[in-house]
């Protein structure tokens, strides 16, 4: 049967969210014959929608729905209702992403066996391993169109890059390159190559960056088999006596709510949003919500310790014209306790425009020592700090007393630094400001930590169903017939930025799930 | 928003100070507040023009940018001159003088010198009121788009192609 699909068509594939994992996913299973309805919260907004200006577009694309924060983060403060930067939209973040797109580098599987124990942290191997995933990268690079693979070139260099480089290769750093992009490097097919616009952040006016909002998904329509619903608000994940998952209640946008059922429902609305559904889906049969027998749904969210480095010298850079993120010094990314912290970090660049750089600088921050620097925009460049920090219980997502509009419980996000994120980060400030000094700069700024890009863990995949929430290929412990699909799985966060990965395994859950319906095992 | 500017021109805040300080004569009709070097003009609605011109100048010293002129401070912080706000603005303003009474035995307006208004400003920088102030002036401010070419940010660029041919590479002093 073809999209659109009955209510009561309890054949199909239900995903929750149609990001990196949820959109990919949805996409996969079409073009495998399956059929699919994929729910998103927010609206549909393509290239032509896409506006070149800071606050217009987090107007446009944000998530701003109503969250909560607690922990010892300095976004607790600054942000307290914004712990992520992220996006309400069909392609969900995928229209925001940087489009930085780097595999795991091998240990970082095997976080726990590699580092050994680190007290205070809840570190464990993931059950697959990086043999298992090249081939799911290969595909995922193939479909992304990830510079430096596939032979195709890398991306140009513009100014905020050129004085990244010089200065990282005067400090000795060999892997300094502009990065594995997302983002096309040449003509093909539908996209064309990067136009060096900026505004990456904003949405790809030219679609030359990829997003799932203009890829994935109608690709997927165009088969007939996947049917997306925008502006549907998931309320409840709803099960049978025997402990199935049976379908989901959602409301549409003039607050209607609407019961579609399903084979099987996989998760994706990223690591804040998958895990309240499943804790508002509680029943007197999972009274601690949905696939949580181990009490591990919303444990051990990472965000990926980041921070940022900016350089003023006394000459002007303009760091904002052209890719965003097109920069990269894999150096650090190693693991080496001989530097203080186990894991590594990534060092990208990275340019914010007036706007964002006014209130993401030094949030909180006002007089002459903030607005100096700001006075020097045009002759700031700028990196982002990409490294792994430390899973932990204690950080975790759980339901607020605060209600959304639709009356439901929102997520409260809990956050505190662990001591090796701290030192990774003191670190990586001191390397960051290193590089802008070698090639001149008059100030340097370590700057804290924005609203988080990078969401990670609280559904882990996890070997033992006590120490996680799914296994190796996504599927919770507890329920055979519902699925986690998005960056939520992560057991650990590793230094890469995450969207490569999220993409690779989305591809292999979409070619298990699709194995395993046709086999009649799910 | 109603808002007049009157041609550019050096302000100076002691003349601001003494153009509210004289009061009527600067005010016209139901409330038309100008600078006396007339750098900056505005109709005020709902607050007391007094009240207005101390708001402008706590904004110049929250983010104070030397190459801004007032007319970009009045407008960040001309949202507040409305009869819902007034009375927020009025009581902060009030008590924000006499902290300045108290600290250095004048209005606030009235201290010459930015360090000890900053003064006055720090001992209050946790109050509702500051914070209110200090936060609407992160978009009121730095998004204005006549201020974003002072600070030599371009705006938009897909409407110009981007910059690949634009100079998205063109530093040249490496």
């Amino acid at each position: 049967m073809a999209a659109p699909f009955d209510m009561n068509d309890d054949s199909i594939v239900v995903v929750i969210g149609t990001g990196a994992g949820g959109g990919v996913l949805a996409n996969e299973l079409a073009q495998r014959g399956i059929s699919v309805v994929a729910l998103e919260a927010g609206g549909r907004y393509l290239p032509e929608d896409y506006i070149n200006d800071e606050w217009d577009s987090f107007g446009q694309l944000a998530w701003t729905d109503p969250r909560t924060t607690s922990g010892d983060w300095r976004v607790a403060k600054d942000f307290s209702g914004l712990p992520a930067w992220i996006v309400k939209a069909v392609g969900g973040t995928t229209t925001h992403w940087a489009g930085a797109s780097i595999r795991f580098q091998p240990h970082e599987w095997k976080a726990l066996t590699t580092y050994g124990p680190v007290e205070g942290a809840s570190l464990l191997d993931w059950p697959i391993d990086a043999e298992e995933m090249d081939p799911w990268y290969d595909l995922a690079e193939k479909k992304l169109g990830v510079t430096r693979t596939n032979g195709w070139p890398g991306l140009p260099g513009n100014n905020n890059y050129k004085v990244f480089e010089a200065g990282a290769k005067k400090l000795g750093y060999e892997e300094v390159h502009t990065g594995r992009m997302a983002i096309m490097s040449h003509d093909d097919g539908d996209r064309i190559k990067c136009q060096q616009t900026g505004f990456c952040f904003q949405g790809c006016k030219w679609g030359a960056k990829w997003s799932a909002a203009y890829t994935d998904i109608p690709n997927g329509e165009a088969t007939g088999n996947l049917e997306v619903r925008e502006r549907s608000h998931v309320a409840r994940i709803l099960h049978n006596e025997a402990g199935r998952v049976t379908g989901v209640e959602y409301f549409d946008a003039d607050g209607n709510l609407h019961m579609q059922k399903a084979a099987v429902v996989a998760v994706a609305g990223n690591s804040f949003e998958s895990p309240r559904i499943l804790l508002n889906s509680a029943s007197s049969m999972f009274p601690g919500g949905l696939a949580n027998s181990s009490g591990q749904v919303g444990r051990n969210y990472m965000r990926h310790l980041t921070g940022s480095v900016y350089g003023i010298f006394d000459k002007p850079v303009k760091m904002w014209r052209g890719t965003t993120m097109a920069g990269i010094v894999q150096d650090e990314a190693r693991h080496d306790p001989s530097r203080g912290f186990v894991g590594g970090y990534e060092l990208e660049t990275l340019s914010l425009g007036l706007p964002f750089m006014a209130a993401f600088l030094d949030p909180g921050s006002w007089g002459r020592e903030f607005t100096t620097a700001l006075d020097s925009y045009e002759n700031m460049a700028g990196m982002w700090i990409v490294g792994e920090d430390m899973p932990q219980a204690t950080n975790r997502v759980t339901l607020s007393d605060v209600e959304d509009q639709w009356g439901l419980k929102v997520a409260n996000v809990h956050y505190s630094d662990h001591p090796n994120d701290r030192a990774m980060r003191d670190h990586a400030y001191k390397q960051g400001m290193a590089i802008y000094d070698a090639v001149g700069a008059t100030r340097t700024l370590p700057t804290p930590p924005y609203p988080s890009t990078h969401n990670l863990g609280t559904n882990r995949m996890s070997e033992n169903p006590e120490d996680g929430v799914v296994n190796k290929w996504g599927q919770t412990h507890d329920i055979p017939n519902l699925f986690i699909s998005d960056g939520s799985q992560f057991t650990t966060g590793a230094a890469e930025n995450p969207t490569l990965t999220i993409v690779a395994l989305a591809i292999r859950q979409a070619d298990h799930m699709a194995r395993e319906l046709r086999a009649g095992n799910i | 928003m109603t808002k007049t500017m009157g041609p550019k021109g050096l302000t100076r805040r002691q003349l601001l100070s003494r153009a509210t300080a004289a009061g009527a004569s600067f005010v016209v009709g139901s409330g038309f507040l100008a600078a006396r070097d007339a750098a900056w003009a505005a109709e005020i609605d709902a607050v007391a023009p007094e009240t207005f011109a101390t708001l402008v100048q706590m904004a110049r010293d929250i983010y104070p940018h030397d190459k801004v002129p007032d007319e970009n401070y009045v407008l960040a912080v001309k949202g507040y001159d409305t009869p819902d706000a007034a009375d927020m603005v009025e009581q902060g303003i009030k008590a924000m003088n006499a902290r300045a009474q108290e600290m250095h035995g004048q209005d606030y307006l009235d201290l010459g010198w930015e360090r000890d208004r900053v003064d006055v400003l720090r001992s209050m920088e946790d109050d509702g009121f500051f914070q209110t102030i200090r936060g609407g002036l992160v978009t009121g401010l730095y998004n204005q788009k006549a201020v974003w070419p002072i600070f030599g940010y371009e705006g938009s660029s897909f409407e110009y192609g981007g910059y690949i041919d634009r100079g998205f590479n063109d530093i040249n002093w490496l």
